[in-house]
């Protein structure tokens, strides 16, 4: 099969795809910080917080890791205007992608503590540490430390989730090459420039993550 | 030329089970080879139809597609006397899968512009179409001037789209959605105040008696559905020609019209 490339119909749409690329990093970045937080408190709540509060940290879980991304994007964007709820596309996606990433974390986080040797919680409680400084400086900064390459990863996952939000009229990278696609016809072009453009955006993304780490967790610089 | 190198190579393929001699005659034929051959000689046509753009196609109770194009792609099947095969696409792929070979016509309410006319042909027209922007009797519209600083509902890739997007005054809010669905509901929702359609789309709203009626407030663009094919195929392009010539005369696209749109052929279709 001869096909010709030609890369010079897609000159005219450098700034959507760099529009494209400025709104997934955006999300990523807000998305992913906002719903590591959000993981970190439903970590918390379902392995140490109250007795009550578990069984809806665990349901909330349950239903975002049983439903595809897709209808609760879908959900939030296109349902809760029924009962007043009207989210711009930006916020929607945003909310979904912290939801979707939070029930996510939460359980990668949960494992990390989990793994944490309980002679550890003693040993910040003989400190006379409160239970809120225990947690933060002996379970989860060493919880966080064990699962950081899958959070790592799961993070990624829902970077790439993210294209999803073009259904919804978010003009991240995903909407921009199906936008050039659709006016130039040049599918095999556009795709393959939003896959370097992809793929260049994940390694960054790790490479930001694993500079993180080594900030988060000093002492580990020497085994890394 | 990708046309003419796969034919010829189906020629030579084929022409080898027959036998040698006759593949000599045929790989000797002129390199005009012809979609149209190759149809006949399945005896099917591979036609891509909407399933998301009622009345012109969608899927009915039974589950199969059901619509004015359905019935177009039935009606040339007919003519050309072979069996229609049927594919679903959405307005922004139907193109794609004409380009691939994926299918030999598309009839998927399909507009005529500049761009389009470079990668596929058309045929002549065979069904009435016009873009509008639509909106509830409360918003005030004239003038396409007047959607200034509003959040406009338009299917990404469509004419609408195209057209809406070099008239529109330049702090118009765009949102652009992946099909007809998630336009509709993107109005239906609130999540814009007005939406770029065709006059069947909002016709197709109003048969569900929504809370949110959409009337017509500018006129975008008249734009009649052709059946689009790949460049270099004449034959084929004549034979589709002719069989839509035929039903106009007859009534039997009349038929069609009234059938799924309520009203009869535009006089000057």
């Amino acid at each position: 099969m001869a096909y010709s490339f030609d890369f010079s119909s897609l000159a005219d749409y450098g700034p959507v795809l760099a529009k494209g690329v400025a709104i997934t990093v955006e999300l990523i970045v807000v998305g992913g910080a906002l719903g590591v937080g959000l993981g970190i408190a439903c970590a918390w709540a379902k392995a140490l917080g109250p007795r009550w509060l578990r069984p809806i940290v665990s349901a909330y879980v349950e239903l975002i890791r049983n439903t595809p991304f897709l209808i609760q994007l879908f959900f939030i964007f296109f349902g809760l205007p029924a009962i007043g709820v009207g989210l711009t596309e930006m916020q929607a996606a945003i909310l979904a992608m912290v939801i979707n990433l939070g029930a996510y974390a939460c359980e990668i986080i949960r494992a990390g503590i989990e793994a944490t040797p309980r002679g550890q919680f003693e040993a910040g409680a003989s400190l006379a540490m409160s239970p809120i400084q225990t947690f933060r400086h002996v379970v989860l900064v060493p919880a966080l430390q064990k699962i950081w390459p899958a959070l790592t990863s799961q993070i990624v996952i829902v970077m790439f989730g993210s294209a999803v939000c073009s259904q919804i009229s978010v003009e991240e990278l995903t909407f921009a090459a199906n936008f050039i696609q659709s006016r130039t016809f040049r599918a095999f072009e556009s795709y393959i420039v939003a896959t370097v453009l992809y793929l260049l955006l994940a390694v960054l993304l790790r490479q930001v993550m694993r500079g993180l780490g080594l900030f988060l967790f000093p002492r580990r610089r020497k085994t890394t | 030329m990708q046309a003419t190198r796969r034919s010829f190579l189906s020629r030579t393929l084929a022409g080898a089970v027959v036998g040698g001699a006759l593949a000599i005659g045929l790989t000797a034929a002129p390199a005009a080879a012809e979609a149209l051959d190759d149809i006949l000689k399945a005896g099917v046509i591979k036609i891509a139809v909407p399933q998301d753009f009622p009345p012109f196609g969608s899927v009915g109770t039974d589950l199969k597609p059901v619509g004015y194009d359905i019935d177009v792609a039935n009606l040339i099947a007919k003519g050309l006397g072979v069996k229609a095969e049927l594919v679903p696409v959405s307005s922004a792929n139907r193109i794609p899968y004409l380009q691939t070979k994926k299918v030999d016509l598309v009839i998927s309410s399909l507009g005529k512009n500049p761009d389009r006319e470079k990668v596929i042909d058309f045929s002549v027209a065979y069904a009435p179409f016009f873009n509008g922007i639509f909106g509830p009797a409360d918003v005030k519209v004239e003038k396409v001037e007047d959607i200034a600083g509003m959040t406009v509902g338009v299917t990404r890739g469509s004419v609408e789209d195209l057209e809406l997007t070099k008239v529109a005054p330049p702090t118009a809010d765009i949102k652009r959605y992946e099909d007809n669905n998630s336009t509709i509901s993107a109005f239906l929702s609130g999540q814009v105040k007005v939406v770029a359609t065709g006059n069947v789309v909002a016709a197709a709203i109003l048969a569900r008696n929504p809370p949110k009626k959409p009337t017509v407030k500018v006129l975008i663009k008249n734009s009649p559905c052709y059946v689009g094919l790949n460049k270099d195929e004449p034959k084929l392009l004549e034979k589709v020609n002719a069989i839509l010539t035929a039903a106009k005369a007859d009534g039997a696209l009349e038929k069609i019209s009234e059938k799924w749109l309520g009203a009869p052929l535009p006089k000057d279709l």
